[in-house]
C-alpha cells in the first residue's frame, strides 16, 4: 500500500507552538528565580502575547497536517480575540498577584497561556477530533484557574462546579461526535457535510440519530457558551473565580465556543439548517436557546447585588444576542457575530478589569459598595460607565454597532423568505430584553454617580491596569465611531465557509 | 461645514470643559456659555440665510455629504436642513444657551454638569440635521445618556426614579424605531439608509408593511412627544429635573417626536397615515383634554406646567392628523416653536421662584404681585401666552391648527379639541390667581427678592419672540411654506 505522509507545514502552527513554549518558560522562570520576581513574570507573559501577536500577523493562511490544521480568516480573526482577551486578563491580574497569590504566579499566567493555546488550536482545526482536543486544552486550565484561591470556599466551589459540569459536557460532546462519525464515516468537517447529505438521501430517516447528535453536541458547546439550558454554572463560577479569570472565561472561552459552534454547525451541519432539507432544524433549536438566554440573562441579572454575578448573567444574555447573528445564516450573520465578539471583548474585559481593581482595593464586589466612586476615582467610574453602556448597546459605542449588525443580519434573513419568519421572534425578544438590560447595566452607574457622599475608596491604577482600561476604552470608542475596518475583516469569516446565501 | 459645526462645537466645548480644573467654577461656566453661543449664532445665521436665500424651494439646504462613514453597513454621514428643521435649530440654539446661562446657580459638580449639557446640545443639534437613518438614530440615543445623568445627579428628591424611568421609556420607544429602520432598509432597492431616498420609495411599500413600520415609528416618536398614553415619564422627569434641564426637555426634546413624524414617518408611509389619521386625531384630542384636566388638579407649579405640555403637544398631534391641510401643518410647526418658547420660559420662571422659596406648592403662595412686581408681570405675560391670548404666539398656532383641521378632520373631534383652550385658560388663570393675587403672607414670604438681571436676561429673548411671532407671524410662515407644500404633496400620494 502506497502511503504518503501528509504535508506538515509546521510554520502555520508557529504562534501556537511559540506560546506553548513561552508558557513553559514562564513557569521555569518563576521557579528558578524562587518566586521572588513579583511583576516580572506577569510582564513576561504580556510580552509573550505581544510577540505571539506579531508572529500571528506574519503567519499567513494555508492548511497543514493533512488538512487537520487550517489557517483561514476566521481562525485569524478569533485568534486576535483570544490573544487580546488573554492580554487584558493578565494585565488586570497584577493587583491580585500582589495581594492574594504568593506562590503560584508562574502557574497562574502559564495556565492562562495554555488555555489560549487551546483556543487558538481549536480555531484552526477543521476536523472533529483536533477540534475536541483544542476544546479540552482550552477548558482544563480554566478548571484549575477557577479554583485558584485554594483557601477560598467560593473559589473552590467554582472550580468544582466548573469541572464537574465541564467534564460531563465534554463527554456529551464526544458522544455526539461519535454519532456524526458513524453517520458520515469521516471526521473532516467539509467531507462530513457531503457524506451526511449522501447518507441522508440514501437512507431517508437518519433524523433520529442526527437529532441526537445535534442535541449532544449542542449540550457540549452550550456549556462553553453558557447558552441556556446549559448556563447554570455561570454565575457561581464567575462569582467564585478570581476576577481576571472570570473575565477570561466570559470572553476567551466564549469565543472558543463560538468558533466550535460555527465549525460544527455552520460548516458540518449546514444542509440541515434550511427548510428544504431538515430532518432536524437546528436553527430553530438554537433560536430557542438564544431566546432563553436573553430572557434568563437579562431578567435574572436585574436582581443581582454582586457585580460579578450580574456580569455573569449579562454574559449569558450577550450569548443570546450573538446566537441571533449565528442562526441568521447569511454572509452578514457571521460578520456580525465576529464583530460582536470583538467589541464584546473590549467592553467586557474592561468592565471586569475595573471590577478587579475595585476588588483589589476594597475587597468587595457588591454593587452597593461602588457608591460615590465617581467623586474619588472619576476616571475609573467613567470607564466602567462607558463599558456598561457599550454592553447595553448605547451609541456611539461599539456595542451599539455590534447589536445593530446582529439585528440587521437577522432582519435581512427574516425578510428573505417565509421559512425564516421565525427569526422575527428573536429580533423582537432581543430588542425588548435589551431594554431590561439597560436597567441593570446602569445600576452600578447610579451608585457611582448619583450618590451624595464620597466613596471611602480612592483607587490608583498601576501601569498595566491603566493600560487595560485604556485599551478597552479605545476599543469601544474607536470601533463605535469607525467600525468599518473590523467589519471588513469580519466579513471575510464567511468566506471561510464559502457557500452561504447572499 | 455649518451644520457639522453645530454638532462639533459643543462637543469640543465638552472636551475643553472636562480639561478645566474642577474648582474653577466661573471659568467652566463662561467656557460652556461661549461654546453654546457659537452654535446659537450659527443657528441664527442659518435661519437668516435660509429665509432669504433658500426658503423659496423645498430642497435641502447646506447639504453635507453623503460621505461614506461605515460602508459595510451602508451608513453615510449626511446632513441637511429645510423649512421644518431650521426653526427647530433656531429654538435649540437659543434654548441651549439660555439654559446654560440659567444654570449658573448650579454649584454642585459644576464641571460634569456643563460637560453633560454640551453633549446634550450636540446630540439635539444632530437629530435636527441628520438625513441618514443610522446617524439620526445615533443622535437620538446619545441624547439619553447626558439627560439621564443630568436628571439623576442634579435632580430633585425622586431623581433616581425619574432618571431611569425616562431612560427606559425612551429606549423602549427607540427599539421600535430600530426594527422599522432595518425593515425599511432591507425592503428598499438598492438598500439605503438615506431618509430622502426612502421617502421617495416609501409609498411603494406594501400596505401591511407600511402599517407595521408606521405604527412602530409612531410608538417610538410618540414616547418623546409624548402622546397619551405614553406620557407618564414626562411629569416625573420634568418635576425632578433641574430647571435648565426641564427647559430643554420641554423646549427641545418634546419637539423631536413631532419633528421626526414630519420628517420621517408621515411622508414615508402615506397609505398607513391615511388609514390611521382619525385615530391619531383621537389620541391628540384625548391628550389635549386629559392634559388640561390633570393640570387643573395639580398642586405643584412645575407639575402644572409639565401636564400643560401634554395638552399643548396634543394640538400638534391634531394638526398632524390633518396632514392634508397646509394651514394645519404650519400651525403644528408654529405650536412647536411657540410651545418651546413659552413653556421654556415658564419652567425658567418656576425655577426662579423655587430658588427663592424652596417650594413649588401653589397653595402656600398668594399675593406675590405686591412683593415681586417684575417677576409677576413676566409670569403673567407667559401665562397669557400659554392660554393662547391673541397677540402672542400661542394664539397664532392654535388658531391655525383649528382652522386647518376643521375642514379636514371630524368636526366633532375638532370641536372637542377647541374646548381645550377653555380648559387651558382655566388652569392658567387659577394658578395666576392663587399665586399672584389674593392675600400676601408677609411673615413667610417677606424675605423674597424680585427677579434679578441674569434671570431677566434669560427670559427676555423668549418674551420678545413670543410677542413678535404673535404680532407678525408672516416671516416664520414664509420660511417654511415651500417645505410644507412639498410635504403635502408627499403625504397625499
Amino acid at each position: 500500500m502506497n502511503f504518503q505522509l501528509p504535508e506538515i507545514h509546521i510554520s502555520l502552527m508557529l504562534p501556537e507552538l511559540f506560546l506553548f513554549i513561552w508558557a513553559l518558560l514562564i513557569i521555569t522562570f518563576d521557579v528558578v528565580t524562587k518566586r521572588k520576581n513579583e511583576h516580572t513574570v506577569g510582564y513576561l507573559a504580556l510580552l509573550g502575547l505581544l510577540i505571539d501577536g506579531a508572529i500571528l500577523s506574519v503567519t499567513g493562511y494555508g492548511s497543514g497536517f493533512g488538512n487537520m490544521f487550517f489557517n483561514d480568516p476566521m481562525a485569524l480573526f478569533f485568534k486576535v480575540i483570544f490573544l487580546g482577551s488573554a492580554f487584558m486578563a493578565i494585565a488586570s491580574s497584577f493587583g491580585l498577584m500582589h495581594q492574594k497569590i504568593v506562590n503560584h504566579r508562574g502557574e497562574f499566567y502559564a495556565l492562562i497561556l495554555f488555555s489560549t493555546v487551546g483556543m487558538m488550536f481549536l480555531s484552526s482545526s477543521d476536523e472533529l477530533l483536533s477540534l475536541y482536543i483544542g476544546l479540552e486544552l482550552t477548558t482544563i486550565p480554566l478548571f484549575v484557574l477557577a479554583a485558584f484561591f485554594k483557601d477560598d470556599r467560593l473559589s473552590v466551589e467554582a472550580g468544582m462546579k466548573y469541572f464537574v459540569i465541564g467534564a460531563f459536557s465534554s463527554a456529551l460532546m464526544l458522544y455526539g461526535i461519535s454519532f456524526l462519525y458513524g453517520l458520515s464515516g469521516t471526521t473532516d468537517l467539509v467531507q462530513m457535510k457531503i457524506n451526511l447529505a449522501i447518507t441522508h438521501l440514501t437512507f431517508k430517516d437518519i433524523g433520529v440519530i442526527l437529532s441526537l447528535a445535534v442535541l449532544l453536541i449542542l449540550g457540549g458547546i452550550g456549556f462553553k457558551l453558557a447558552l441556556p439550558p446549559f448556563h447554570q454554572w455561570t454565575p457561581d463560577v464567575y462569582e467564585g473565580a478570581p476576577t481576571p479569570v472570570a473575565a477570561f472565561l466570559s470572553v476567551g472561552s466564549k469565543a472558543a465556543g463560538l468558533v466550535a459552534f460555527a465549525k460544527i454547525f455552520i460548516n458540518g451541519l449546514y444542509a440541515f439548517y434550511g427548510a428544504e432539507m431538515a430532518p432536524n432544524d437546528w436553527g430553530r433549536l438554537v433560536g430557542v436557546g438564544a431566546i432563553l438566554a436573553m430572557i434568563i440573562g437579562n431578567v435574572v441579572a436585574i436582581r443581582q447585588t454582586n457585580i460579578k454575578r450580574m456580569l455573569g448573567y449579562s454574559s449569558i444574555a450577550q450569548v443570546g444576542y450573538i446566537m441571533i447573528g449565528m442562526v441568521s445564516m447569511n454572509e452578514f450573520g457571521l460578520t456580525s457575530v465576529g464583530f460582536y465578539m470583538f467589541t464584546y471583548m473590549f467592553a467586557n474585559m474592561g468592565a471586569f478589569a475595573v471590577v478587579a481593581f475595585f476588588e483589589d482595593k476594597s475587597g468587595s464586589c457588591q454593587i452597593s459598595s461602588y457608591r460615590g466612586l465617581s467623586k474619588t476615582s472619576p476616571f475609573l467610574a467613567t470607564s466602567l460607565t462607558m463599558f456598561l453602556l457599550s454592553l447595553a448597546g448605547i451609541p456611539p459605542l461599539a456595542g451599539f454597532v455590534a447589536k445593530y449588525a446582529v439585528f440587521a443580519a437577522a432582519i435581512n434573513m427574516a425578510t428573505s423568505g417565509v421559512a425564516y419568519h421565525w427569526i422575527f421572534w428573536l429580533v423582537g425578544i432581543g430588542l425588548l430584553t435589551s431594554v431590561f438590560a439597560l436597567f441593570y447595566y446602569v445600576n452600578p452607574v447610579k451608585q457611582m454617580f448619583f450618590s451624595k457622599e464620597d466613596s471611602p475608596y480612592k483607587i490608583s491604577l498601576s501601569a498595566p491596569a491603566f493600560t487595560v482600561v485604556l485599551i478597552g476604552l479605545i476599543g469601544i470608542v474607536l470601533f463605535g465611531l469607525y467600525p468599518d475596518p473590523i467589519l471588513q475583516f469580519a466579513s471575510q469569516i464567511s468566506a471561510s465557509f464559502g457557500f452561504l446565501p447572499h | 461645514m455649518l451644520l457639522s459645526s453645530l454638532i462639533f462645537v459643543p462637543l469640543i466645548g465638552m472636551i475643553v470643559v472636562m480639561l478645566i480644573p474642577k474648582d474653577k467654577f466661573s471659568t467652566i461656566r463662561w467656557t460652556s456659555t461661549i461654546f453654546s453661543m457659537i452654535p446659537m449664532f450659527t443657528s441664527f445665521w442659518i435661519t437668516w440665510d435660509y429665509f432669504f436665500n433658500y426658503s423659496g424651494s423645498a430642497a435641502m439646504a447646506y447639504v453635507e455629504g453623503p460621505f461614506k462613514w461605515i460602508p459595510s453597513l451602508n451608513v453615510h454621514y449626511f446632513l441637511g436642513v429645510d423649512g421644518i428643521s431650521v426653526p427647530l435649530l433656531f429654538l435649540t440654539g437659543l434654548l441651549s444657551t439660555i439654559s446654560i446661562v440659567a444654570s449658573f446657580g448650579i454649584n454642585k459638580r459644576v464641571k460634569e454638569y456643563f460637560a453633560f449639557f454640551l453633549l446634550l446640545e450636540a446630540s439635539m443639534m444632530g437629530v435636527f440635521v441628520s438625513l441618514d437613518f443610522f446617524l439620526f438614530y445615533v443622535f437620538w440615543e446619545i441624547m439619553l445618556v447626558p439627560m439621564y445623568f443630568l436628571i439623576g445627579i442634579w435632580g430633585g428628591p425622586r431623581k433616581e426614579y425619574a432618571a431611569i424611568k425616562f431612560f427606559l421609556y425612551t429606549l423602549f420607544g427607540s427599539i421600535f424605531m430600530l426594527v422599522s429602520i432595518l425593515i425599511v432598509y432591507f425592503t428598499s432597492q438598492p438598500h439605503t439608509l438615506n431618509i430622502l431616498t426612502l421617502i421617495k420609495q416609501g409609498s411603494a411599500l406594501p400596505y401591511t408593511l407600511q402599517m407595521v413600520c408606521f405604527i412602530f415609528f409612531f410608538i417610538s416618536f410618540g414616547v418623546k412627544v409624548p402622546i397619551w398614553p405614553l406620557h407618564t415619564w414626562l411629569p416625573d422627569a420634568h418635576v425632578e429635573a433641574p430647571t435648565a434641564v426641564s427647559v430643554i426637555l420641554a423646549g427641545v426634546l418634546l419637539k423631536m417626536g413631532t419633528y421626526a413624524m414630519l420628517r420621517i414617518s408621515w411622508p414615508m408611509f402615506p397609505k398607513a397615515l391615511h388609514s390611521l389619521s382619525f385615530w391619531i386625531a383621537v389620541i391628540g384630542v384625548i391628550a389635549i383634554i386629559y392634559g388640561a384636566l390633570v393640570s387643573m388638579a395639580q398642586k405643584d407649579l412645575k407639575k402644572l406646567v409639565a401636564y400643560s405640555s401634554v395638552s399643548h403637544m396634543g394640538y400638534c398631534m391634531v394638526a398632524l392628523a390633518a396632514y392634508t391641510s397646509a394651514t394645519a401643518i404650519t400651525g403644528c410647526m408654529f405650536q412647536m416653536v411657540s410651545h418651546g418658547l413659552i413653556t421654556g420660559a415658564l419652567f425658567l420662571l418656576v425655577g426662579v421662584l423655587y430658588d427663592r422659596a424652596h417650594t413649588r406648592e401653589i397653595a402656600v403662595f398668594g399675593g406675590l404681585s405686591s412683593k415681586l412686581p417684575v417677576y409677576s408681570g413676566i409670569m403673567l405675560l407667559f401665562s397669557m401666552a400659554a392660554l393662547g391670548l391673541p397677540g402672542m404666539s400661542g394664539f397664532v398656532s392654535e388658531f391655525m391648527i383649528f382652522i386647518g383641521s376643521f375642514g379636514v378632520l371630524n368636526k366633532v373631534l375638532v370641536s372637542i379639541a377647541v374646548l381645550g383652550v377653555v380648559l387651558g385658560a382655566t388652569y392658567m388663570l387659577r394658578m395666576v390667581q392663587k399665586v399672584f393675587l389674593g392675600e400676601f403672607n408677609l411673615e413667610r414670604w417677606g424675605g423674597l427678592t424680585d427677579i434679578n438681571l441674569r434671570e431677566i436676561i434669560t427670559v427676555a429673548p423668549l418674551a420678545v419672540l413670543v410677542i413678535a411671532i404673535g404680532v407678525y407671524p408672516k416671516p416664520l410662515a414664509d420660511l417654511m411654506s415651500a417645505t410644507i407644500q412639498h410635504f403635502i404633496t408627499l403625504v397625499v400620494r
